[in-house]
């Protein structure tokens, strides 16, 4: 490993850094955010999209994603497809359920 | 790891706790071929009481208590654990473990899996499932006995099911670590040369496979945890507010819900399905081709076809829930996906049927289990068309019909195919070839006893009668037309058993004395068989494979034999 | 013939054997999570209104958030271990793996408050189906951290990471698979906090 490598990684810390500092003052707002007296479908909306934001940065940046090759990238879509189709068809077959009979 | 095989090993480390892939692929293979033998002496003891009911069971009567009658609970115990077994312990991993295991790293030029001692750990994880469940049978308070579906409300009162939730964590562990295995392997070690559309399709069908595995099964973990939870914890994930059970209201908090169950079940069964048939289908393309000596048929669409068939059965499940009260927009859905799930099977099925136009056909035994593949798969298919819509299913729902269809798919589908795989790679594996009589003594029996078990199944199923019923549908008017084909399938099925005879002295008589072959008795292409027979342990191959051409070249024009090898320039 | 690709990353790929591995363990979580988090919601839709709030609120938000930040830190100190390693610093390296653990158990030893004061009130899984899935989730979750600190100690330990003065550049890799399972148990709690707490 040469010294070129040891400025990368350095550089890379400071990204660490950063990042570490946003998800510590995501955490204290969506903690914040909670104690706003909102409706609950907005409060929904709030909380999944800070811990969004949140779970972004860590596959990111700790986890090196956004520079990953392309096989683990498209392994994670086909996922996180079958993923959204595991969460999302239970719940609309549900309201179709309810709303029906 | 590395694993130069400079140091010696001792028994325990060569045969027992090895990490070479050939030697627990065997290990899996015995394994579950005794699973499967086990299932389906269970299923005997059940038809038996199907064809005579209530008379004392013949030479095991003794282990089923003072009367030897086969009691309803014991009944109920047989059929949840025949499902479990066949297809948890035995197809899966004889199809996936065995073969998956021992052929696909060969067949990729591969010295060895990517992780051999994750691979290890599969198997052993497998063998700890696998005796959690036959030890269940001994507890005081029996085996599982709500059905292998293990539906809720009723499975989280009966007693048994918790060794039933254990046993599935540990064949579940077992089935992720083997798939990420082959996952990885087929990635990461393909040798130079072997492109995408260079790999024979059996290990295509294991590659889709394996996403399925490790897609698919993680929620019924999931939902394994909490029937647990719900069994031990008294929690009440699966039980609706005000449930009565046993005449007596039931005292947990409620406000659950048996069809998070049913959704979670089948997210993983329906694909589980397919789990099942494209190891399967992927033996049948490579023995069909080499025994046709032509290429594969349309190799692209099948290979397309088993992409898009493992895609589409994550969105197809709630076809196993017509009958719950379904809305309309739902129903519609899930019916549209099954009759578009059904394409690609037919693209792959008519690819093989399509190879053997003009073929000269030869005649070995594994070519016989591959062509009765065909119509077999081919009727177990078209008969799941009915179920798919959900007007004709109201009626077939849950009777003999299903029961027919699906055994028509695993038994003389996919279990054919698995037998035309052990006598394919017998030769690879041992260094001798089966014996042909005693394989054609095998093969001829066993198709006509499958189709006397399992065809009458339509017929009874069609008149209406249930499945699970203890006394086969002797006290409901409706099913008594067709009572009398139950002593016949009982029958048939106790042949099929004795068919099985020459198939296990084959195997043992074979590899000790069987015809001694080299390296290429089929004359096949693929890369394994330039591999010495057995393969050298630890590496396989004598030097790193190299690979120039696709896997079916056979009869090309112009070459000087009628197969050109991967591995031949 | 040796297996290949364990250091080297395969070209065509651009991956090693068990980055690759690693990822696909990680999907099957994500699936597994995922059953889960449907459950969840499956549930929440079925209680009666207003069911899971109530007994949501009687959670403890202030040791969650805690807990959150801790989980947070050891995510950090274990990307510095890694990238100490790629610095050639064995000692800072022990030094970040060493807080990393830290950090994991005062994860456990505050989710045992937690735990311990419901059962405290009265409260366990059969209290209701919140609580239920609660226990469940979080208990899950806990187990994951016991392995990922098995894994850990193991790498911290000085039998498990003697494999630094054979094969610097393998060992490296080991833990950077290590790092990646442990921002995915980050990961889960970052959606299971607001999920569980906050809602």
């Amino acid at each position: 490993m040469s010294d070129h490598d040891n400025g990368h990684i350095q550089e890379h810390i400071r990204v660490y850094l950063t990042v570490f500092g946003a998800l510590a003052v995501l955490t204290l707002l969506t903690v914040g955010v909670s104690y706003l007296n909102v409706s609950s479908t907005e409060a929904i909306f709030l909380a999944l999209t800070i811990a969004t934001i949140k779970a972004s940065l860590v596959a990111g940046y700790f986890m090196h994603l956004i520079t990953e090759k392309q096989t683990i990238v498209w392994l994670l879509i086909l996922t996180f497809f079958f993923f959204l189709v595991c969460m999302f068809l239970p719940m609309i077959y549900d309201f179709d359920h309810t709303r029906l009979s | 790891m590395s694993n130069d095989s400079h140091h010696e090993e001792n028994f325990l480390q060569k045969y027992i706790f090895s990490v070479d892939h050939k030697i627990i692929g065997i290990q899996y293979g015995i394994t579950s071929l005794m699973f499967l033998f086990f299932g389906f002496c269970l299923m005997m003891v059940m038809r038996w009481q199907l064809a005579y009911p209530e008379t004392p069971v013949p030479y095991i009567g003794g282990l089923l208590g003072e009367t030897g009658i086969l009691m309803p609970e014991i009944y109920n115990m047989l059929g949840a654990m025949h499902g479990t077994i066949m297809i948890f312990l035995g197809v899966v991993p004889l199809a996936v473990g065995a073969f998956g295991n021992y052929i696909v790293p060969l067949q990729i030029g591969a010295p060895d899996m990517a992780f051999p001692k994750l691979n290890a750990a599969s198997y052993w994880s497998y063998f700890i499932g696998g005796v959690i469940m036959l030890a269940s049978f001994f507890l005081p308070e029996g085996a599982a006995r709500s059905g292998w579906t293990s539906y809720p409300p009723l499975s989280i009162f009966e007693t048994g099911q918790t060794a039933w939730l254990i046993g599935m964590v540990f064949l579940i562990t077992s089935s992720l670590l083997g798939s990420m295995n082959i996952i990885v392997t087929i990635v990461q070690l393909r040798a130079p040369g072997l492109t995408w559309f260079r790999l024979p399709f059996f290990v295509w069908g294991q590659f889709v496979t394996a996403f399925l595995l490790v897609l698919a099964f993680p929620p019924l973990e999931a939902a394994a945890v909490l029937q647990l939870m719900d069994r031990v914890a008294q929690t009440s994930f699966f039980l609706p507010s005000g449930l009565v059970y046993s005449g007596a209201a039931v005292d947990v908090y409620g406000s659950g819900s048996p069809l998070l169950w049913q959704h979670l079940f089948w997210f993983l069964a329906h694909p589980e399905v397919y789990v099942l048939i494209l190891p399967a289908m992927g033996i049948v393309g490579d023995v069909i081709a080499n025994n046709t000596r032509k290429p594969l048929w349309g190799y692209k669409s099948i290979v397309y076809g088993s992409v898009f068939l493992g895609f589409m059965s994550f969105i197809v499940w709630a076809h196993h829930m017509f009958l719950t009260g379904m809305g309309q927009a739902m129903s519609s859905f899930f019916q549209t996906t099954t009759m578009i799930i059904s394409i690609p099977s037919v693209i792959i099925l008519t690819s093989f049927f399509i190879s053997l136009w003009g073929a000269s056909i030869r005649f070995t035994t594994p070519m016989l289990f591959a062509l009765a593949f065909l119509p077999m798969f081919g009727i177990g298919g078209l008969t799941g068309l009915p179920l798919g819509v959900g007007a004709s299913d109201i009626h077939l729902h849950d009777t003999y019909y299903v029961i027919g269809h699906f055994h028509y798919v695993v038994a003389p589908g996919t279990i054919f195919a698995l037998f035309a795989g052990i006598y394919y790679w017998f030769p690879k594996m041992t260094g001798r070839k089966m014996s042909e009589a005693l394989g054609k003594l095998h093969f001829w029996p066993s198709l006509i006893f499958m189709n006397g078990i399992f065809l009458p199944m339509f017929i009874q199923g069609l008149a209406g009668v249930s499945r699970r019923l203890y006394d086969g549908g002797q006290s409901y008017a409706h099913a008594q037309d067709v009572l009398q084909w139950n002593e016949f399938m009982s029958i048939s099925a106790f042949c099929l058993a004795a068919a099985q005879i020459p198939f296990f002295i084959n195997i043992f008589v074979s590899m000790f004395n069987g015809e001694k072959v080299g390296r290429n008795p089929w004359q096949s292409t693929t890369i394994e068989w330039s591999a010495p027979s057995p393969p050298l342990p630890h590496r396989n191959f004598e030097n790193q494979v190299e690979v120039y051409r696709g896997p079916y070249e056979y009869s090309v024009p112009g070459a000087d034999k009628d197969f050109s090898p991967q591995t031949e320039k | 013939m040796q297996i290949p690709y364990i250091t080297e990353e395969r070209p065509d790929t651009g991956l090693t054997n068990s980055k690759l591995g690693i990822w696909v363990f990680l999907a099957s979580e994500i699936m597994l999570f995922g059953g889960l988090f449907s459950a969840y919601v499956f549930l929440r839709i079925a209680a009666p209104e207003g069911d899971f709030a109530y007994w949501g609120s009687k959670l403890n938000i202030p040791m969650a958030t805690i807990n959150t930040l801790v989980l947070i830190s050891s995510s950090m100190t274990m990307i510095m271990s890694w990238a100490s390693l790629k610095m050639k610093d064995f000692e800072k390296y022990k030094m970040y793996m060493g807080l990393t653990l830290l950090f994991a158990s005062i994860f456990l030893v505050i989710k045992y408050f937690e735990y311990t004061g419901k059962f405290h009130h009265g409260i366990y899984p059969s209290s209701s189906t919140f609580m239920g899935i609660y226990f469940t989730l979080t208990g899950l979750h806990m187990l994951h951290i016991i392995g990922g600190m098995i894994v850990m100690g193991y790498f911290w330990l000085p039998f498990g990471n003697k494999m630094w003065t054979t094969e610097p550049e393998r060992f490296t890799n080991r833990i950077e698979i290590a790092g990646l399972y442990w921002h995915f148990v980050d990961l889960v709690w970052i959606f299971l906090f607001p999920i569980l707490y906050l809602l």
